[in-house]
């Protein structure tokens, strides 16, 4: 069966991968569909949801459009969470790589430094850099790359450990390829399940990191994005829910979608591991 | 008066598999007392019946019909309490790989008597003065030690050993042993067989043993079922079945077999191929601040030479060096101290960059056809990745790399194909083209025929002994399996525990063994018949 015949046949990655199409069309389409920006005021503040025409999610304290903020903050979400797990597949990756394919200090060095980074909390190191670096799209995203890589790059040297030790990577030796051939055209294409699989959750997890920025109030003041809605909404929680109910619920779905994604991914690609279907 | 009899047995594989049934229409008796052999290839479902009166067939299988009457019930349609009372208690099973049928985190005493606790039998003191029984009773030496040892701690052989002991904890009627000898050396085959033997004798209990090996059938065996595709191909006792086979696929696998006749050996003496002077290599296993590490000596002092269009074939027992020798060769191992030298070039001498260049004098065929392939190259690549290293023209290395297919018998179109779409012993042949795509002095070959079924080995061992004449290959043959080297060896070299304890012509070595370890070894070989001349 193939790779693609196996992802279909799991009803929730299907879904998952629904619903992330659709937030995506979203977020392509924000400019056509609310041409005038998240932040132009269109209405009376706090209009509840469903009661004025045009304005299905009504308004924030300023009077905003809601559905508008959140149309909008959906890219801010998929960018932050693409560009930062882009970014740290590109460190993760090779870094892995090397030490697993090496061993010996390499492996010790890179480890080391891997676990520098891993016994500081994610989420403080990424408050901590924010502020360092100043708010902003491009410092969000790499103090996310920054605070994300380790994980990967400990599955990369697993996997390039495990793949390494296989006869044909001996066959190759023998043939006299160059170790760094040997590394990226026989192991590494080897290791990419499992790194999709694991990126497929990064995305979700960097979302999350770039919410709870935005809700502290370390995003970037210029950018509408999920985690900043809720931020502002927190101190009219009691009277006006919809502030904060609605840019909680696009966070909660699109990680869902990015999670059942992920999981479907790993079944698919892995086929000997799922869970249904063994024989 | 049987104690077991299967009537009628169909199960049912999962759809998509290649065939509807993985045994179809099965009946047997085993009587009180009696041994009785499946055999059969792999995939011919010999397994799958010990698992399904187990109840333990894997998800998606299931039986479809039949009976199995085993004390007057129908097990396979006991309720799962019911089975598990049976299990260990009235019908017991041993498997192939000790390494994982034992908890890695319990004492061998815990888990003998972790048997008498789930059947709720003796008192915990008594439990332990019984698995010490048992241990005695299987032979294991020291049995107060080994009460108290963990697996890890214990040889292969003494972990099935152990295995056994459980087994045998509750007197069971009948014993299910599925291949319980294939992953352990010849010497310990031999003992464990003897056991086997030993306690059915004095149990009187049933054994149902399951094999693919004729050499094994040939010792203990009373009866014997041959199995293929999941139907019983042939039946009878073990004298009519090996002596005087009646079905073509049982006369096929039995000619398959490398038989005990020594050919005389032929001369040759050429330039040589392949040196190896006073080769050394250690490993130190563990150790740190505080603690010696382990000494093990992989290659203690060995010589020897490979004539140009001879092949030596080197056999061991596991742990012996036999392996560490043909990768320090190779240079996948670097010796410690000591020349191997290729056509002039001494290769343990050599540094990383010039050792690349000279890689392709010698090529190695690997043991596993499933892991020596890169499952994510069309095996054109696999065959030309090599020599366009190497600097031939790529046009020219994917024409070589057709005309080999043709040659090692797939045909110049699978190049196209990737690994998963050939069988085991097709993969061997890719992996034979590889070795040969390289133009090599030396190929060593290690244990490249232990993985594949009888039938398999025996087209494959052909192919070698073809390629060989038509190219003229020096070959460095490495196996345990004595059978395999007789049929193909010019000259037998022996290790033990990492020397070289005797190496010589193949019928000298054979009918005239001179070191005590040799002797050993011959005497080990399963099925009788062994160390004849050909005529």
């Amino acid at each position: 069966m193939t790779f693609w015949k196996r992802f279909i046949t799991n009803r929730g990655a299907l879904f998952g991968l629904a619903i992330l199409i659709a937030v995506l069309l979203l977020a392509l389409l924000a400019p056509l569909l609310f041409p005038r920006g998240p932040w132009a005021m269109v209405q009376r503040p706090f209009l509840v949801p469903f009661s004025t025409d045009g304005l299905p999610l009504g308004t924030d304290t300023l009077g905003r459009d809601v559905l508008a903020g959140l149309v909008y903050g959906a890219r801010v979400s998929l960018l932050v969470g693409l560009v930062s797990t882009v970014m740290a597949l590109l460190i993760g990756v090779p870094l892995g790589a090397l030490a697993g394919f090496y061993g010996k200090w390499v492996d010790e060095a890179a480890m080391r430094f891997t676990e520098f980074f891993q016994t500081i909390p994610n989420f403080a190191l990424a408050i901590v850099l924010v502020a360092i670096l100043e708010p902003s799209l491009t410092s969000i995203t790499i103090a996310i790359a920054i605070v994300s890589w380790p994980p990967v790059a400990r599955l990369v040297r697993a996997e390039v450990m495990s793949v390494t030790r296989r006869e044909y990577v001996d066959a190759a030796r023998l043939a006299g390829l160059s170790n760094m051939h040997i590394l990226v055209r026989q192991v590494l294409p080897n290791t990419v399940s499992p790194i999709i699989v694991m990126a497929s959750l990064m995305v979700a997890t960097a979302i999350l990191l770039e919410s709870s920025l935005s809700f502290l109030g370390l995003g970037d003041p210029n950018i509408m994005s999920w985690g900043f809605q809720i931020g502002a909404a927190r101190t009219v929680i009691r009277s006006a829910w919809w502030l904060s109910f609605f840019p909680g619920a696009a966070i909660v779905l699109t990680v869902l979608a990015l999670n059942l994604i992920g999981e479907g991914l790993n079944d698919a690609l892995n086929p000997h591991l799922s869970r249904k279907g063994r024989s | 008066m049987s104690v077991l009899k299967i009537t009628d047995l169909s199960i049912a594989l999962p759809q998509g598999a290649d065939r509807g049934f993985a045994v179809q229409q099965c009946s047997y008796e085993i009587a009180a007392g009696e041994i009785l052999c499946v055999v059969g290839e792999s995939g011919s479902g010999k397994s799958m019946t010990a698992n399904a009166l187990m109840g333990l067939l894997p998800e998606g299988v299931s039986v479809a019909g039949g009976t199995a009457y085993f004390g007057g019930k129908d097990i396979l349609t006991v309720s799962e309490a019911e089975q598990r009372a049976l299990r260990g208690d009235r019908i017991a099973m041993i498997f192939q790989e000790p390494m994982t049928a034992l908890n890695p985190l319990m004492r061998i005493g815990d888990q003998i008597a972790e048997v008498f606790e789930a059947h709720k039998r003796h008192r915990p003191a008594e439990r332990r003065q019984k698995a010490l029984e048992l241990i005695r009773e299987v032979q294991l030496p020291d049995p107060e030690k080994i009460v108290r040892a963990y697996p890890f701690q214990l040889s292969g052989g003494q972990r099935q050993r152990a295995m056994i002991a459980m087994a045998l904890a509750l007197e069971p009627e009948l014993l299910i042993a599925d291949e319980p000898t294939t992953a352990l050396d010849v010497t310990t085959q031999a003992q464990i067989l003897k056991l086997i033997l030993d306690l059915r004798e004095r149990r009187g209990m049933a054994v149902m043993f399951i094999t693919h090996d004729f050499g094994v059938v040939a010792e203990i065996a009373d009866r014997v079922i041959v199995m293929r595709y999941g139907e019983i191909v042939e039946r009878g006792s073990a004298v009519e079945v090996l002596e005087n086979p009646q079905h073509d696929y049982t006369k096929r696998l039995l000619a398959a077999i490398p038989s005990g006749l020594v050919p005389a050996s032929t001369e040759v003496a050429k330039a040589p191929a392949l040196e190896i002077r006073n080769l050394k290599k250690t490993y130190r296993i563990g150790g740190g601040l505080f603690r010696d590490a382990r000494v093990v000596q992989a290659i203690n002092d060995v010589s020897l030479t490979i004539a140009r269009g001879e092949v030596l074939g080197l056999v061991g027992e596991s742990g012996s060096g036999k392996s560490t020798l043909g990768r320090a060769v190779v240079r996948l191992v670097t010796p410690e101290s000591g020349e191997i030298i290729v056509s002039g070039t001494d290769m343990a001498a050599l540094g990383e960059a010039e050792l690349r260049a000279v890689r392709y004098k010698v090529q190695m065929v690997f043991q596993d056809p499933y892991a020596s392939l890169n499952p994510r190259h069309r095996v054109m690549r696999a065959l030309t990745d090599g020599p366009i290293a190497k600097g031939v023209a790529k046009e020219k290395a994917r024409e070589r790399a057709r005309a080999l297919m043709e040659t090692v018998g797939l045909g110049a179109d699978a190049v196209e194909r990737y690994p998963h779409e050939f069988s085991g012993g097709q993969r061997q042949r890719i992996g034979i083209a590889r070795a040969l795509a390289m133009d090599p002095e030396l190929i060593i070959a290690d244990e490249a025929v232990s993985a594949l079924d009888v039938s398999i080995q025996a087209q494959v061992l052909d192919l070698l002994r073809d390629l060989r004449r038509r190219f003229d290959l020096s070959i460095l043959f490495i196996t345990h399996d004595l059978r395999v080297a007789a049929q193909l060896c010019d000259r037998i070299a022996v290790m033990q525990k990492g020397k070289l304890v005797e190496i010589g012509p193949v019928s000298e070595v054979f009918l005239n063994p001179q070191h005590s370890y040799t002797q050993t070894l011959l005497a080990a070989v399963p099925g009788g018949g062994w160390g004849k001349a050909a005529q």
